[in-house]
């Protein structure tokens, strides 16, 4: 196993997870109790202890391009209960954000894609409409065994029945993207 | 219903999308400049409160509240990206908070609803999920792990709230177009463990959690198991005061609500009937005392 790179370095992973989000991820001792609570991680190859184990380590490679990341519905749980408020559910969505602004990883493709689309309607209307709805229209139209990877392609050409009702100050939500976009880069 | 609690409550005119589970992990910014410009606007609107149906949206206010709250710099990022003057003092609380703190009223305007009332003979599994309750530095509310503001207002409704497992666990709902295999795994998980706590239906407060808990039981019909109503929240409180039910909704599930309805009513009107033939003896035999 890789030992852990000095952190004296400003470019290891554990300085750029401190950086952008204040969490000193070499708190984590591995106890494995956000793991245990985790709703996915029967799914994910790395749990999210394993996810803090990585980083420690400084190994960028095997974080960002597994799927596991993806896998994280932010549920909260992890961090709620990490005795070290080691705060793993922000850790990933940063590893997340990460992954995305360098296009890497399988990146779940049919959650990447509803992530994507879901925010082109609020770009679009500032509104979604009946995100509820979309669901059971899904299952009720017995799309239950579709192919999940349909559903964004399905939402962005809004055959699942969004309500195309829209934001007056449209521009002014257009704007608050555009700046967040400048900001993040 | 919001005028017999006493409650004022307007739409934020304008309001958009605040991002829900696909904007912050995406861009964090935008994950908090979205909802932040709800609040902007229900504080130029002259409110000082708002109120999220929904418990992403709750979660996402109320992140955003909490973190600009926290970063001084992150307050003049998002004064310049929203172009206002922001100043972050409107407070975010949900639907149960809300209620909560009518259950003194709850109680008076369910007490004097017409009988039968079915409510007193169900037992309810309060689902609180993840938004509500986590992360709690954010939300604020009730107990991370064994939150009880739902089972209050159960109470005040009078029914029956029951002790289970899985009242802050996660359905899945953020994946239920994304990865359907997994929601279902997940639902069915609070749904068995509400059935084997005795729970005749489920009480949610988020309308995400709903469709998630009510409509994945398609699924699960087709293998065979029985099926678990899932109500609102505010239906409880609805049918608790004497609203008419043909006003809430109660015939857009996907899980019949007629059939525990109708049982309940039943052995409400029967606990009544037995009721009165109990104090009718008892006159009778005061009665009798009397004459003797
Ligand atoms: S709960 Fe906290 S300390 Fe324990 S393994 Fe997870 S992140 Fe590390
Ligand atoms: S936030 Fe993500 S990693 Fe943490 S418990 Fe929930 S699904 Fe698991």
């Amino acid at each position: 196993m890789p030992r852990a790179e000095s952190t004296s370095s400003s470019h290891t992973l554990v300085a750029e997870i401190e950086r952008h989000t204040g969490i000193d991820v070499r708190a984590c001792y591995q106890c494995g109790k956000c793991s245990a609570g985790c709703p996915m991680s029967s799914e994910m190859r790395h749990k999210p202890h394993d996810i803090m184990r990585l980083a420690q380590q400084d190994r960028r490679d095997e974080l960002l391009d597994d799927e596991s990341l993806w896998l994280c519905i932010t549920c909260e749980t992890c961090s709620a209960r990490c005795p070290n408020a080691c705060d793993p559910a922000r850790v990933i969505d940063m590893l997340r954000e990460q992954a995305a602004a360098a296009g890497r990883g399988p990146q779940q493709r049919a959650i990447r894609a509803f992530h994507d689309a879901f925010l082109q309607q609020v770009r679009g209307n500032g509104r979604i409409y009946e995100a509820g709805f979309m669901v059971s229209y899904k299952i009720r139209s017995g799309a239950l065994i579709q192919d999940v990877a349909n559903a964004p392609g399905m939402l962005a050409r809004g055959k699942l029945h969004i309500l195309p009702e829209r934001v007056k100050d449209l521009e002014d939500v257009r704007r608050i993207f555009r700046a967040c976009e400048e900001d993040a880069s | 219903m919001a005028t017999a609690l006493d409650l004022q409550i307007h739409e934020i005119d304008d309001w958009s999308c605040c991002g829900a589970s696909s904007a912050h992990p995406t861009n964090h910014t935008l994950g908090i400049a979205l909802p932040a410009r709800n609040l902007a606007l229900a504080a130029e609107q002259g409110a000082d409160e708002v109120v999220a149906p929904c418990a992403a949206c709750f979660n996402r206010l109320a992140a955003a509240r909490h973190e600009i709250a926290a970063d001084d710099t992150l307050a003049e990022r998002m004064s310049s990206i929203l172009q206002r003057d922001f100043k972050n003092d409107v407070a975010v609380r949900n639907v149960i908070d809300v209620l909560r703190q009518r259950a003194a009223r709850i109680v008076e305007l369910t007490a004097a609803a017409p009988e039968p009332k079915p409510l007193s003979q169900m037992r309810l599994a309060a689902y609180y999920g993840c938004l509500l309750v986590r992360p709690p530095e954010v939300t604020g509310f009730d107990d991370p792990e064994q939150p009880t503001a739902m089972e209050d207002v159960i109470e005040a409704c009078g029914a029956l709230p029951v002790r289970w497992n899985m009242a802050v666990e996660c359905c899945g709902g953020g994946f239920s177009i994304s990865r359907t295999a997994s929601v279902v795994r997940l639902s069915r998980r609070i749904i068995r463990d509400a059935r084997a706590h005795g729970a005749d239906a489920i009480v949610v407060s988020c309308p995400l959690c709903h469709s998630n808990l009510d409509f994945r039981q398609a699924a699960m019909e087709l293998r065979g198991e029985p099926p678990m109503p899932v109500f609102f929240i505010t239906q409880i409180v609805g049918m608790a005061i004497g609203v008419p039910r043909d006003r809430l909704g109660l015939e857009r599930h996907f899980v019949a609500t007629d059939p525990v309805l109708a049982d309940a009513t039943a052995a409400a009107a029967a606990a009544a009937a037995d009721a009165e033939t109990k104090r009718a003896a008892k006159r009778s035999s005061a009665a009798q005392k009397a004459r003797a």
